[in-house]
C-alpha cells in the first residue's frame, strides 16, 4: 500500500474553501486540470455514493465515487472507480482544518492505494505534485495568493 | 462545560517543534507564564504518567499530569492536578501536523474543563489567550522562528504503513531531491573578542555563518556551555584563538542544515557537542558534521550544554585513562566542582569508595549527597591519613588531581603501591618538574590526559557520549540545573566563573 500525503495553508477561511470544495462535481470550477465533470444518475452532488465522470485537460476520463462527507470535519473521502493512472484500491481523503491564529486554512489531501512497484515512484509524484499540490496552489490562486 | 480551541501555523519543522513539546518540562524554558518547573520524583519528563510541579510568574503553584504522549501522531495530553483557579476537570490536548508544502508546522491546542458560570467567560479567555495563545508566540521566538522551507510529497509504502504522516521520511524524501547548495550565509550574535585579556575582551557582535559545505552542518544553538578552558582560552593561557575568534568548546542546539555527504544528522535534530575547534558563543554555527552527537529524546538541551564536555571527560577519566574497579579507592580533589562532582557520583556507582576533598563544609555536603565514602575539607596531611584509613594502609589505587600545584606532592603521597596518579589540570597552577625516577618509589604510573585525544574523530566522540547518557539514563549520574546567563552577557559569567562566584555549571542561552 502506498500513501500519499501533501498539506498546504489557504489564505481565507475555512468555511470559505469548504464552500467550494464541498461539491463533489466542482472540480472544473476550481481545480486546472479538469475539464468537465457530472454526478451520474442525476443525484445530488453530496449525496454519499454519487459518482462523478470527469475528463482531464488531456482527455483521460476518470470515474470517482463519494464515500464519506461531512461538514462537521470539512472533509470528504473518495475512491476511483475507472482511471488511465493504473492505480487499485484507491481512496484519497481531503480535509479542512482552520487555524484560529489568523483567517486562514490547514488543507490537507492524501491517498493509499496498490500499483506495481516500479510505477511507485512516478504515481507518488504525479498525484502528490500534479493532482494534490497543484490543486493546493490553484485554491490559494482563488483566494489571493 | 468549557472548550477551547487554539491553532496555528509555526514557521518551524515539526521534528523541532515536537522535540520541544514532547518534554514535559520544557514550558519553563520557552512559556512566559511559567516561573519554575520540575518533575516530581526524578522521572524523565517524556514518561506518560509524570506530573510537572510549577509555579507561575505571579506565585500560583500548579500541577499537571502527562496522560498521553504519541510520537507517531505527534500528540499529547495532560491533565490539571492542583491549580489556584476553578479550571475543574481540565483536560488539554496538543497535535502537531507537518504542512508539506513549506515545512512550517500546523499545531492545534485544545481543552475542555469546567469552570464555576459566572467565571466561565474570564477563565476561557485566560486559558485562550495567556497560555495558548501567548504560547504559540513563545515557541516559535524560542526555535528562532526558521525552519526548512522546501516542498516535498510524503509517501510510504507496505501493508500496514502508518495512515498519520511521519515527517522524517518527507524530509529524507526533500533533503535527495533539493540539494544542500541552495543554503546562503546568515548572520547571528556571536561573542567575539579582538585580542587576548580580561572578560571585557568578549563582546556582542553580529557575524555571518557561511552555509555547511561537505560534510559539514550548520547549527542553531539554544544553550552553550562555558568551561575553565574557555578562560584559558580567552587569557591566551592556552594557545586555542588566534584573535580575532569565537570562544566556546560546548554547545546544543537544532540542526538548521547539512552539507552534502552528511547522513547520521538531519536538519531539525536535537545535537550537542564538546569538542575542540573553539567557536561555541554564537546563535548559529557552521562545523564538522561527525563531531556533532545526536541528543536523546529525553535530555533537555540545556542540561546537554551544562553537562556533556563534564559528563564525557568524567567518563574516560573513569574508564579509559584508568579502568576504574569494584572496591577500588580512588580520590577525587575539587569534588564539588563540574567534573569532580560526576567523578564522585560514577565512580560510586562503580562500586569504588571514594575519599572526596573539598574547600567548604558546602561543598563537602554535595559529595556527601553524590555518595562519597569519606570526605575531607583541605588536602594536607588529614587528608593523606584519611587515605590510609579507608584503604586498610594501603593507599589509593588511583587518584584523580586536577587542582595541580598545591595538591601534586600529597597526591602521590596518598598513592599505593602501583597506584596511578592522573593529573588533569592545574587550576591552582603549573606543577613544576618532577624527578621520575621518584616515581619508583612507588612503581607509580602518572597519567596526563587530553580531553581532545579522547574526543576528536567522529566515532570516538560518539562512543563518549553514549558512554555518558547510558549513566544518566541509569541514574548513576544526576545533572544539576546550570546557572543561565544570556549570550550578550558572556563577560558576566566569566567574571563570577573566575571569582568562583557561581555553583554548578553555566550556561549561556541564545
Amino acid at each position: 500500500m502506498t500513501h500519499v500525503y501533501v498539506s498546504s495553508i489557504i489564505p481565507a477561511h475555512a468555511n470559505t474553501v469548504w464552500a467550494l470544495v464541498r461539491d463533489f462535481n466542482a472540480l472544473p470550477q476550481w481545480t486546472p486540470f479538469v475539464a468537465e465533470s457530472r454526478i451520474e444518475q442525476n443525484v445530488p452532488s453530496d449525496k454519499v455514493g454519487c459518482i462523478r465522470a470527469f475528463s482531464l485537460n488531456d482527455g483521460g476520463r476518470i470515474r470517482e465515487q463519494l464515500l464519506a462527507l461531512s461538514d462537521y470535519d470539512m472533509s470528504c473521502t473518495y475512491a476511483i472507480l475507472e482511471s488511465p493512472m493504473g492505480v487499485e484500491n484507491y481512496i484519497a481523503t481531503l480535509s479542512l482544518t482552520p487555524v484560529t491564529d489568523g483567517n486562514v486554512t490547514f488543507a490537507e489531501w492524501q491517498a493509499r492505494f496498490d500499483c506495481p512497484a516500479d510505477r511507485e515512484a512516478e504515481l507518488i509524484q504525479q498525484i502528490g505534485t500534479h493532482v494534490f499540490q497543484a490543486g493546493f496552489n490553484a485554491l490559494k490562486r482563488q483566494f489571493g495568493h | 462545560m468549557a472548550r477551547v480551541h487554539e491553532s496555528t501555523i509555526i514557521n518551524a519543522s515539526i521534528d523541532a517543534v515536537w522535540h520541544v513539546l514532547r518534554n514535559f518540562n520544557s514550558h519553563v524554558d520557552w512559556h512566559p507564564a511559567i516561573a519554575t518547573s520540575q518533575i516530581e520524583n526524578g522521572l524523565p519528563a517524556d514518561t506518560v504518567g509524570a506530573i510537572r510541579n510549577f509555579t507561575l510568574a505571579d506565585g500560583g503553584l500548579l500541577r499537571e499530569q502527562l496522560i498521553k504522549l504519541d510520537d507517531e501522531a505527534h500528540e499529547l495530553a495532560y491533565c490539571l492536578l492542583e491549580a489556584p483557579l476553578p479550571l475543574n476537570g481540565y483536560v488539554a490536548t496538543i497535535k502537531l501536523k507537518p504542512v508539506t508544502e513549506t515545512g512550517q508546522t500546523f499545531w492545534t491546542w485544545e481543552s475542555t474543563f469546567s469552570p464555576p458560570d459566572h467565571r466561565k467567560q474570564e477563565l476561557v479567555a485566560l486559558v485562550a489567550k495567556d497560555i495558548y495563545q501567548a504560547g504559540f508566540k513563545a515557541l516559535e521566538d524560542y526555535l528562532g522562528g526558521s525552519g526548512p522551507t522546501h516542498a516535498s510529497v510524503h509517501h510510504q509504502t507496505g501493508q500496514g504503513a502508518s495512515w498519520s504522516p511521519s515527517y522524517e521520511q518527507i524530509r529524507r524524501h526533500d533533503t535527495s531531491s533539493a540539494g544542500p547548495s541552495a543554503l546562503g550565509t546568515l548572520t547571528t550574535q556571536a561573542i567575539v573578542m579582538d585580542a587576548h585579556g580580561g572578560p571585557d575582551v568578549l563582546r556582542p557582535r553580529q557575524v555571518e555563518v557561511s552555509a555547511p559545505g561537505p560534510g559539514q552542518v550548520r547549527i542553531r544553538q539554544s544553550f552553550i556551555g562555558v568551561n575553565y578552558i574557555d578562560v584559558y582560552s580567552r587569557t591566551g593561557y592556552f594557545n586555542l584563538i588566534d584573535p580575532p575568534g569565537i570562544p566556546g568548546m560546548e554547545a546544543a542546539g537544532t540542526v538548521e542544515s547539512v552539507g552534502e555527504g552528511v547522513t547520521h544528522v538531519q536538519p531539525g535534530d536535537a545535537i550537542a557537542y564538546a569538542c575542540a575547534p573553539v567557536g561555541a558563543y554564537t546563535g548559529l554555527r557552521t562545523m564538522e558534521a561527525e563531531l556533532v552527537i545526536r541528543l536523546p529524546r529525553w535530555l533537555d538541551p540545556r542540561m546537554a550544554a551544562a553537562s556533556l564536555l563534564k559528563g564525557v571527560s568524567a567518563g574516560f577519566l573513569l574508564h579509559d585513562v584508568h579502568a576504574l574497579r569494584r572496591d577500588d579507592v580512588a580520590v577525587v580533589h575539587a569534588a564539588a566542582g563540574g567534573v569532580g562532582s560526576m567523578l564522585v557520583q560514577w565512580a560510586t556507582a562503580l562500586g569504588a569508595r571514594v575519599v572526596a576533598t573539598v574547600s567548604t563544609p558546602q561543598k563537602a555536603a554535595i559529595a556527601e549527597a553524590h555518595g562519597a565514602y569519606a570526605t575531607v575539607i583541605g588536602r594536607g596531611a588529614d587528608f593523606v591519613e584519611t587515605v590510609m584509613q579507608v584503604s586498610n594502609g594501603r593507599g589509593a589505587d588511583v587518584v584523580y588531581d586536577a587542582i595541580g600545584k598545591d595538591t601534586f606532592a600529597q597526591s602521590f603521597e596518598a598513592l599505593a603501591i602501583r597506584g596511578h596518579l592522573v593529573s588533569f589540570g592545574q587550576a591552582s597552577g603549573a606543577i613544576g618538574e618532577w624527578d621520575i625516577g621518584h616515581f619508583a618509589t612507588k612503581s607509580a604510573t602518572l597519567s596526563r590526559p587530553n580531553y581532545a585525544h579522547y574526543t576528536q574523530t567522529g566515532e570516538m566522540m560518539e562512543q563518549q557520549a553514549a558512554r555518558f547518557f547510558k549513566a544518566v539514563e541509569e541514574r548513576m549520574l544526576t545533572l544539576a540545573e546550570p546557572t543561565l546567563y544570556d549570550l550578550g552577557q558572556a563577560a558576566e559569567a566569566h567574571r563570577d566563573l573566575e571569582a568562583r562566584r557561581t555553583t554548578g555549571s553555566i550556561v549561556l542561552k541564545v
